[in-house]
């Protein structure tokens, strides 16, 4: 394999539906592009090895934790972070707001990475148990809230969605 | 008048951390900060011979590195609690800022400050650092013997503390014909807290003084400590706390705010962060004691206990760090919780080479519970009396006074709390239906209480300050120095000044940060004291203020001030209602007078001489698959008495969250050493067995509402009582299904497999 030492490298990618640029250090991963030259405070570092969440982004719609995806794989890709989910005029979606109204955020820190997950889960227009919903929202650990309101607030949006009635 | 405590409004934080655009520390740090990067022992003890850096220092970008040789030769106490001015009730200083003497894998040997992380971390590794190895002990009672390694200088066999009750004549009572002796040894595990924000802080000079902007849960008490490690007047210390990603408890001690402050002053008061990272979390900030109790109970067959014995055994690990306090708060729940004549206990902290042990939510409770709740099961299986029964003949009665905190129990809050939870599990009808089970898959249901005291009088000082300061539209901003850390005191603390000044929620806005420099003084958030500690200075507070500004009301309106009020932001003719000027009109007026102009503010110190009894309980029900060894947990129900709600919701959400910490406390969690290197086998969250989304049932929260009679607003603790009983409930519940005590937990596979094997239901 040819050794070479390219430090730096430059990476296109459309970032909450604007298209971006950065020249950015090979070794850093997307949570460091992310905070560091885009000042996207929601990506959170609780472990930078892939196991607690709270630094999820979306990419191409799907959830990764960006703590193990380098940055410069983010080219061409369409990166969504929570800081996307804000209307114009700083209206929060209805899973943002799901979460506030049914008290599943303590300390905020691990919120972000939850949403974004349950962004995915609603975004698949499908209908799931809650054994599926626990499976599906297991990458991301809490230390506040026991997951319990957490479920409340993504069920209740699920169905919403759906046009369904919550079950009892 | 609207009122807004008891209401489940939401967190005034919420819209801000929902967005991502609350900011914690890292989100407040330039970019342009230079990188630190502890280098850590590789041995459970010994001495640090030599640290060569000269390759650390030649890795590109690196620009200093401290080792032990140049940390000042000062030894500084870290424990989060108010100082004493008694040098003999001060906190134990016993670590300097980096360690010639290393007592745990991982004691913190040398530093490197960076211009990146990379660097930072790759200059970590070129240090050579040659150590002179000596044993080391981990086991708590290993390290009492005679002989054992010397851990701390100052402490013989390693006790750092021990203390004792006394109550009747235990040696005498326990001689009554007929008593029927329980016996057991319960030991509960290292666990770590876990906040999903690892501890971090930077630091860098401004004027003269070090300036510190930490993810702690106590600024004030903070800066104290950097006082002290750094040997620099107090005053020269500020420290800044922005919302933090939990603490529960780890972060109620300064972790590496003194050592990032020192790295700061040795490089021209640059701007210095350390973060710590995940593995460093786990072994190097603090953990949960490790306690070994034994009891021995002497019962008469109707149930009664006539003689108790508790010695406790709390594993200290290298430094003293909260020390002693924990212990001894289970210790002294013990006689109380099930009041008997005749009692002898013991405790002792004692060094080990393990991490630090210190405050974590509970305080010593949860263990105290997991060993005392067992034992009571225990008793019950012996005496063949419902657990439920026992409890309610034998449990703290109503009236119930501590002689020493003058705590008392004010309502039959344990049987009400019962009923609730029993009702809820529909607990009666499955006790019996789980009675003599056969076959490999069995079910079972436990009950667990637990006893919890809130804040810290008189053992230490209560004192809570606040500051309100009114704005020209009639809303106002507080400050107290009791930190919002995720529990939601934030809020809480807005719903009291709302109804307590009389103004709508929507105009009271509080000030999350605490910085040093201009929040009123205040030790912070612990030992649930917060809507308890907080409440007082609030009240008194507003009750100021209000006085402030009736009294310019009646300047403005002519009318005395005995007919005036101030309800919902309006100020008010009493004698007919009328409303004669907004606030927001009244401090307009004030402020910009041209003949008296007076900006109304108050800010008042409430120092707390009483304490509140918070009590309540667990229900679990289990599935126990005997050929698998593995129990698992279908319901778990909390019922708690923290008095009047004043956020019902984020009161849920607080027991929910206490409640998970206890499920992997009882079945999950433990952080575990190599018996031959003394090093963490398992400090990180993929290995270290953190319950997910998946390891739980529906959590089920419950509350019995008596109002706290000493508190303003009727409350007392509910942060850290939901996790002190599951554990005991589903070791309980498991007795239930198997008929076998568990003696530890975590209650995993190998724990069963150990007790099924010796209790005959399995075999190889």
């Amino acid at each position: 394999m040819e050794k070479h030492n390219i430090q730096y490298q430059t990476v296109r990618f459309n970032l909450n539906g604007k298209d971006v640029e950065r020249t950015v250090d090979v070794r850093a991963s997307l949570t460091d592009m992310l905070r560091n030259d885009f000042r996207m405070t929601s990506v959170k570092k609780g472990c930078e090895v892939g196991e607690c969440g709270a630094c999820n982004v979306l990419i191409d719609g799907e959830a990764f934790n960006s703590c193990i995806y380098l940055a410069v794989w983010a080219e061409g890709k369409k990166v969504r972070t929570l800081e996307g989910l804000l209307g114009p005029n700083g209206e929060l979606s209805d899973i943002q707001q799901a979460f506030v109204d049914e008290a599943a955020i303590q300390c905020g820190f691990c919120s972000p990475g939850f949403i974004l997950t349950a962004v995915e889960i609603l975004e698949s227009g499908k209908e799931y148990t809650d054994a599926e919903l626990r499976k599906l929202l297991s990458g991301h650990l809490c230390r506040c809230t026991g997951y319990e309101n957490i479920l409340r607030a993504v069920k209740k949006t699920m169905y919403k969605r759906l046009g369904k009635e919550l079950p009892r | 008048m609207s009122k807004s405590v008891g209401k489940s409004v939401i967190r005034v934080d919420a819209y801000e951390k929902a967005t991502g655009r609350a900011k914690y520390m890292d989100d407040l740090c330039d970019r342009s900060a230079l990188i630190a990067k502890i280098c850590h022992s590789t041995i459970a003890h010994g001495f640090v011979k030599s640290v060569d850096t000269s390759a650390a220092e030649a890795v590109p970008g690196v620009v200093k590195v401290l080792t032990c040789f140049d940390a000042p030769d000062i030894e500084f106490p870290t424990a989060g609690h108010p100082w004493s001015t008694d040098p003999h009730h001060q906190d134990v200083a016993d670590r300097k800022l980096l360690n010639r003497h290393v007592r745990y894998y991982g004691d913190e040997v040398a530093v490197v400050i960076a211009e990146d992380e990379v660097a930072a971390a790759q200059a970590v590794r070129a240090l050579k650092v040659e150590y002179e190895e000596l044993p080391f002990v981990l086991d708590v009672q290993e390290a009492m013997k005679d002989g054992a390694p010397q851990i701390q200088e100052r402490a013989q066999n390693n006790i750092l503390a021990h203390s004792d009750v006394r109550r009747g004549d235990y040696e005498t009572a326990r001689r009554e014909p007929g008593l029927i002796k329980v016996e057991g040894w319960y030991d509960t595990p290292t666990v770590q807290h876990c906040h999903i924000e690892n501890h971090g802080c930077f630091a860098y000079e401004e004027a003269g003084r070090v300036v510190v902007v930490s993810s702690t849960q106590i600024p004030h008490i903070v800066r104290r400590v950097v006082g002290q490690a750094l040997g620099i007047p107090w005053g020269k210390v500020r420290i800044i706390k922005p919302y933090i990603g939990g603490g529960f408890g780890n972060k109620q001690d300064a972790l590496y705010e003194p050592l990032c402050a020192w790295c700061s002053t040795k490089v021209g008061g640059r701007l210095v962060k350390l973060e710590c990272s995940r593995e460093e979390t786990f072994v190097s900030n603090r953990v949960r004691h490790a306690i070994r109790t034994h009891i021995i109970s002497y019962v008469r067959p109707d149930g009664t206990l006539v003689a108790r014995k508790l010695e406790a055994f709390s594993n200290q690990g290298a430094y003293a760090s909260h020390g002693h306090g924990i212990v001894a708060k289970g210790m002294n729940a013990f006689p109380q919780l099930y009041p008997c004549p005749n009692v002898e206990c013991d405790s002792w902290t004692v060094y080990t080479n393990r991490p630090s042990a210190g405050a974590m939510r509970g305080y010593g409770i949860p263990q105290a519970m997991f060993a005392g709740e067992s034992h009571i099961d225990d008793i019950c299986k012996a005496i063949h009396m419902s657990p439920l029964e026992f409890r309610r003949k034998n449990l703290m009665p109503v009236g119930y006074v501590d002689g020493f905190s003058k705590n008392e129990l004010y309502s039959d809050t344990f049987n009400q709390c019962m009923d609730k939870a029993l009702e809820l599990l529909d607990y009666r009808k499955k006790f019996e239906e789980y009675q003599n089970q056969t076959g490999p898959i069995r079910r079972g249901v436990g009950l667990a209480v637990f006893w919890y005291n809130t804040a810290v009088w008189p053992i230490s000082l209560e004192s809570s300050s606040c500051r309100m300061v009114l704005n020209q539209d009639g809303s106002l901003q507080f400050q107290t120095g009791e930190t919002e850390i995720g529990q939601g005191c934030d809020t809480a603390y807005s719903q009291m000044v709302a109804d307590a000044v009389g103004i709508p929620l929507g105009d009271v806005h509080v000030v999350s940060t605490q910085d040093t420099d201009i929040t009123p003084f205040g030790t912070g958030a612990y030992a649930s004291r917060q809507t308890y500690i907080g409440g007082f200075s609030i009240m008194q507070t507003a009750l100021a203020l209000r006085e402030r500004i009736l009294a310019v009301a009646h300047e403005q309106t002519r009318m005395p001030i005995s007919n005036l009020d101030l309800v919902d932001g309006q100020i008010v003719r009493k004698s007919d209602g009328r409303v004669l000027k907004s606030l927001g009109d009244l401090a307009t007026e004030s402020l910009y007078s041209l003949e008296s102009s007076r900006h109304i503010t108050a800010e008042t110190t409430a120092q707390i001489k009483s304490n509140a009894y918070s009590f309540g309980c667990s229900f679990a029900e289990v599935e126990v698959d005997i050929p698998m060894c593995k129990a698992t947990l279908l319901r778990l129900v909390n019922v708690h008495d923290c008095g009047t709600l004043i956020n019902p919701a984020l009161a849920e959400a607080q027991v929910h969250g206490g409640m998970s910490m206890a499920i992997g406390y009882g079945l999950s969690e433990e952080l575990k050493f190599d018996e031959k290197t003394g090093k963490p086998l398992n400090n990180n969250l993929l290995d270290y067995k953190l319950s997910t989304f998946m390891d739980h049932p529906t959590l089920e929260a419950a509350f019995v509402e008596n109002p706290e009679p000493t508190s303003p607003y009727g409350t007392k603790a509910l942060g850290e009582p939901p996790a002190c009983s599951g554990a005991p409930a589903i070791r309980n519940a498991i007795l239930n299904a198997t008929g076998v005590a568990i003696d530890s937990c975590p209650i995993t596979p190998h724990v069963l497999y150990r007790k099924f094997k010796e209790a005959g239901l399995i075999n190889d």
